[in-house]
């Protein structure tokens, strides 16, 4: 079939591309300006090349970030993930109690990061906080302020409370959509509840896990304000995530050099990972289809 | 294989049913004979789903009691009852292959594998998958997969029944043909217990050596496709099976005659008269149309469907149909109908009765 060719079809694209560039494009290029010169204010700037660059790559300082990134977006994930799939299993189907759950479990997704940061920084703290004195009244040496250990565990509790119903909403909408006459057939079949799991509801839950393993990946790979409102990156440095590195870097030391290119790498990382996310995904569907 | 007996079987939806009406299947008696091919035919909302789901033990039912070859079966669960079920959209394992899908049930009760092997290369040769043993269940087609639904419930031998609950309403329309046709041979080889739902009186027509009519959560008339065609014991069997369905008129039975309006039609028997709505019913099919002979009828219209005509005529400002065979001419001047004596049957509120005395209706046929 002949296509007709009309160049005038390109400002039907304009309003996008216009929308775009202020949006992310221009944005994106004031950062990789930074990344490529250096400035002693007076808005004098310097070429450096990929000076900075280099500089990040040798940083153990960023490094260090980066797998305690990794160390927690992969923890959340191994938590999240089969927690979010049990509740889901065990939620009502129908009926008052169903609407009920879905409402009660939406409402820490409601809630804004900063005021979960502060309620967990409140509700953790030995002498006022319910968990803080509660655990120190039963004898166990907690404190997320001094103790790495505890802090770690403070900030995934806190993540895996404000988003495991969304992975949960998820599997359950996923579950939802499984006709009854499978549950028949495998009744039929004599299949136990580990065969139901395995090979009904799991298979037909694998989009919806793709999605809601993607959503958590990308969000808590670049999570900020609740663990900085937490500990702020402390004790010393094993709680400071990319982000708050990051944000310490850019507006704590005003090195916009080495805070650009560290962003530039970092949207990169988050790109990449999200590519072979999404690749995988497609393929799924593929093989489905 | 077994014999599956309803005893004073009645389900309803609702927790203490006070009238008939809120029985979703009012109360029946009837055995399943074994081996014998079933066809539960009725409109959508009958009780069809509901009598099926109940010998598959999805539903307990609110009273009575159902019966495999004599035992009580009524409050076993499902898995205990061995009987296989095909249900409306197909239910295939999707991630596990044709063979391991067809392995399933015999795995979950523990066979060994050589006896799974054998079962399964059996049952795909019956189904003719043979070749697509390896394949993943996810890439096939609808049908293939409702052949695979279908090879679940056969693998096992000691299965009671098989059950149908509308197979073929996701296959496109050449391959229903085919497969349906593959169904028949089936129960002619293997000769399983076998009940199918539809609301397609084509289905139920050709599939079964007894087609189950339901109307309104009650069965109306069990019988050969002969019988239901012949003989409807219900008006609702009268107009649901046919195309078009019979005709029913309103009419006073007096002897053998009867009364629509002005004209009288004659009977094959003497009826005593009877109270309540009394109707007569005749099939298109023996309703034949004439210059002379007969009543007095003004046609509406007529539709040339290839193998015969259907004439769409008023009667006593009542709407009939009449079917001409293709080669019977029919002219305008043609306006008189006549109806064959031994196919008019009498009903009293929408049952049938039978001619009080000598030479019955039905025998005849």
């Amino acid at each position: 079939m002949d296509k007709t060719v009309n160049q005038k079809a390109w400002f039907l694209v304009l309003p996008v591309l216009i929308l775009v560039a202020f949006s992310a494009v221009i944005p994106l290029m004031t950062v990789v300006n930074y990344s490529v010169q250096d400035t002693f204010g007076n808005n004098e700037f310097f070429w450096t090349g990929l000076e900075w660059f280099e500089e990040m790559l040798n940083d153990d300082r960023m490094w260090g970030a980066l797998g305690r990134q990794l160390m927690f977006s992969g923890i959340i994930l191994l938590i999240q993930i089969p927690l979010g799939v049990f509740v889901a299993l065990n939620m009502p189907k129908k009926g008052f109690w169903a609407s009920f759950c879905l409402v009660f479990m939406s409402l820490p997704l409601l809630i804004p990061w900063n005021v979960v940061g502060t309620i967990w920084q409140v509700f953790g703290r030995v002498d006022i906080g319910l968990l803080g004195h509660t655990l120190a009244a039963l004898g166990i040496d907690y404190n997320y302020t001094n103790d790495p250990f505890d802090a770690w565990v403070t900030i995934i509790v806190m993540d895996v409370w404000h988003w495991t119903s969304l992975v949960a909403l998820l599997a359950y909408a996923g579950l939802q959509s499984i006709p009854d006459a499978y549950y028949q057939a495998a009744k039929i079949d004599q299949a136990s509840r580990w065969k139901v799991f395995r090979f009904i509801e799991l298979p037909k839950m694998m989009g919806v896990l793709m999605i809601a393993i993607l959503l958590r990946f990308m969000d808590s790979f670049m999570i900020y304000t609740e663990p900085f409102v937490v500990t702020g990156g402390g004790p010393g440095s094993t709680t400071t995530l990319l982000s708050i590195d990051l944000v310490k870097m850019a507006l704590g030391q005003f090195d916009l050099g080495p805070a650009a290119a560290f962003s530039l790498m970092y949207f990169l990382v988050i790109l990449l990972i999200s590519w072979v996310f999404y690749t995988v995904m497609i393929n799924l569907d593929k093989r489905e289809g | 294989m077994a014999k599956i007996t309803l005893d004073n079987l009645a389900h309803s939806y609702l927790p203490n049913p006070k009238s008939e009406d809120d029985f979703a299947l009012k109360e029946l008696n009837h055995d399943w004979d074994d081996g014998a091919a079933y066809a539960l035919l009725g409109a959508s909302g009958c009780g069809k789903s509901t009598l099926l789901n109940i010998i598959s033990g999805l539903l307990h039912p609110s009273q009575g009691r159902i019966l495999f070859d004599g035992q009580d079966v009524t409050h076993a669960p499902t898995a205990q009852r061995n009987i296989a079920q095909v249900f409306q959209f197909p239910v295939v394992y999707d991630t596990m292959s044709v063979y391991d899908n067809l392995a399933f049930p015999l795995r979950n009760r523990g066979c060994d594998e050589t006896y799974v092997a054998q079962r399964v290369q059996e049952i795909a040769r019956m189904i003719g998958m043979e070749d697509t043993l390896r394949k993943k269940a996810r890439g096939l087609t609808a049908d293939a997969k409702q052949k695979i639904s279908l090879g679940r419930g056969m693998v096992r031998k000691d299965v009671n029944a098989l059950l149908f609950d509308e197979p073929l309403t996701v296959i496109d329309p050449h391959m229903k043909w085919e497969l349906r046709t593959q169904l028949k041979k089936l129960h002619h080889d293997f000769g399983h217990t076998m009940i199918y739902v539809t609301h397609d009186q084509t289905e139920a027509l050709t599939f079964a050596d007894k087609v189950v009519v339901m109307y309104d959560g009650r069965v109306v008339q069990i019988g050969t496709p002969e019988q239901l065609f012949e003989q409807p014991e219900h008006t609702f069997v009268g107009y649901f099976i046919g195309s078009p369905g019979m005709n029913v008129l309103p009419a006073e039975v007096e002897g053998t005659m009867a009364k629509v309006g002005s004209q009288t039609i004659p009977l094959a028997g003497g009826y005593r008269p009877a109270s309540g709505k009394v109707e007569i019913g005749v099939r298109p099919e023996f309703a034949r149309l004439s210059q002379s002979e007969g009543l007095p009828v003004t046609i509406r219209r007529i539709e040339d469907v290839g193998r015969h005509k259907i004439i769409r005529a008023q009667f006593e400002g009542h709407d009939i149909n009449i079917i001409a065979g293709e080669d019977d001419p029919v002219s305008a001047d043609m306006n008189r109908v006549s109806f064959d004596p031994a196919h008019v049957n009498v009903y009293v509120n929408d049952w049938r009765i039978a001619p009080d005395r000598s030479q019955s209706v039905g025998e005849a046929a």
